[in-house]
């Protein structure tokens, strides 16, 4: 066991963890953020994206004693009481889920790409969502929620062509 | 995952220290390939010295001869990285095509230079370039260390502090991507030193892993030409074969990747 200290969702927590507990398992299961879904286990799928130090990682793939004095940010930390993240709110008015399961690892990817590089360009965007797997939506609408968000949060100069579906 | 106890080191001597002390430890760097080895239990340490805790490990710095990049430098960091994209350019853009985002956020040049994965990205760019692989206790040149698949020349309990990169000369990386894991079914690196020398490194068709292309390179120095490529060819035998890819296949695919890696140093 080893105590590890964290800030999750701008709150300090010390928790004693097992050696061997993934990240997102510990997100889950200890501190019971259930919004980041374990989907595949095997670093393929992406619905375990988190923000570690402001940077999208998959929980999945990372030792919770490894994130010790890191700031963690989940789906769960995304909006500010009820006001939605836009993103969030992109995913909801362009039906950018379906079952929903892909969805909190597609908005912290989104989220963590957008800060970097706001553009609206559908080839930049598929690129960013390379390591998140959607089964039901083909991918166009949550392109398009991505865009939506770029737009409302300042994307300039970079606007496609052609609005696809 | 079998039980094992985590050290987080904060010095190359206290690393040292703790895989000393146990019986099996492994070095933890970005664990891209490390954890989910674990999570499957085809790997069973009784120890994991991470050493992200280490100062200046993941530091980019360049004097007038080559660059050096810090063994824990992620692949996001040296795919965006001013310096490298400045003096190694082909080595931003091989580092940004790794995995995907989020491994590229983890994901470390000396993670996977040590792990030597026969479909992994850098092992090209170290051999066609040159570089060298810097350790606690020696410098290896990239020829003398790449020995076979998983293999490298590294001492049981050496660790990588950084890999330093020679500036007289450009490269370029093509890689033909498998679609689901992005490692690279084959892809080939060509460095055209300044005095002309031509070296071309083919990773994700060996058998054993990266290798050279002596004849490409004999061909390309005569003239740098993609067209030179069109008579030279691979020998399937040596190549790997598998769901995504038979060996002639690969064969072919690593003239294609070398002649486009070619126009791109051309452009």
């Amino acid at each position: 066991m080893t105590i590890v200290n964290l800030v999750v969702n701008e709150k300090p927590v010390t928790v004693d963890v097992e050696d061997t507990m993934l990240l997102g398992v510990f997100l889950r299961e200890m501190l019971h953020l259930t919004g980041t879904h374990i989907g595949c286990d095997t670093s393929q799928c992406g619905a375990c994206v988190i923000h570690l130090d402001g940077m999208a990682i998959k929980a999945c793939t990372m030792l919770a004693v490894q994130a010790d004095g890191a700031r963690i940010t989940t789906i769960e930390g995304l909006a500010k009481g009820d006001d939605l993240h836009p993103v969030q709110q992109a995913f909801i008015d362009n039906h950018g889920l379906q079952c929903g399961y892909c969805t909190p690892g597609m908005i912290m990817t989104a989220v963590d790409f957008l800060a970097h590089n706001p553009t609206t360009d559908i080839d930049e965007i598929s690129r960013a969502l390379e390591g998140n797997i959607c089964r039901c939506t083909g991918y166009n609408n949550i392109i398009k929620s991505v865009q939506q968000a770029a737009r409302v949060m300042g994307a300039g100069d970079k606007v496609d062509e052609v609005d696809h579906v | 995952m079998y039980d094992l106890i985590y050290k987080k080191a904060h010095s190359y001597a206290s690393a040292r220290e703790f895989l000393t002390a146990a019986e099996d430890a492994k070095l933890l760097a970005g664990g891209m390939t490390l954890i989910p080895t674990l999570k499957q239990r085809l790997a069973a340490p009784d120890m994991l010295v991470d050493l992200g805790g280490i100062a200046d490990i993941a530091k980019i710095t360049i004097n007038e001869n080559n660059m050096q990049i810090g063994a824990m430098a992620s692949h996001a960091l040296v795919a965006d990285h001013e310096l490298v994209h400045t003096h190694l350019p082909g080595v931003a853009a091989l580092a940004g095509q790794i995995g995907d985002p989020h491994v590229r956020n983890r994901g470390t040049i000396g993670g996977s230079v040590a792990n030597n994965d026969p479909a992994a990205c850098y092992p090209a760019a170290l051999l066609a370039t040159g570089a060298t692989i810097h350790t606690d206790q020696q410098i290896f040149a990239a020829e003398d260390f790449f020995v076979g698949m998983f293999e490298t020349a590294l001492d049981w309990h050496e660790i990588i502090t950084a890999i330093h990169f020679p500036l007289d000369q450009i490269c370029a990386y093509v890689k033909c991507p498998n679609p689901a894991s992005r490692y690279a079914l084959a892809g080939v690196c060509v460095a055209k030193r300044h005095d002309g020398q031509v070296k071309v490194a083919v990773t994700g068709a060996g058998q054993d892993g990266v290798f050279r292309a002596s004849d490409f390179e004999a061909a390309l120095e005569k003239r740098f030409s993609p067209d030179v490529l069109d008579d030279v060819s691979i020998d399937p035998n040596l190549l790997l074969s598998d769901i995504h890819a038979n060996a002639d296949f690969r064969a072919h695919l690593v003239v294609q990747m070398a002649k486009q890696a070619v126009l791109k140093l051309l452009a």
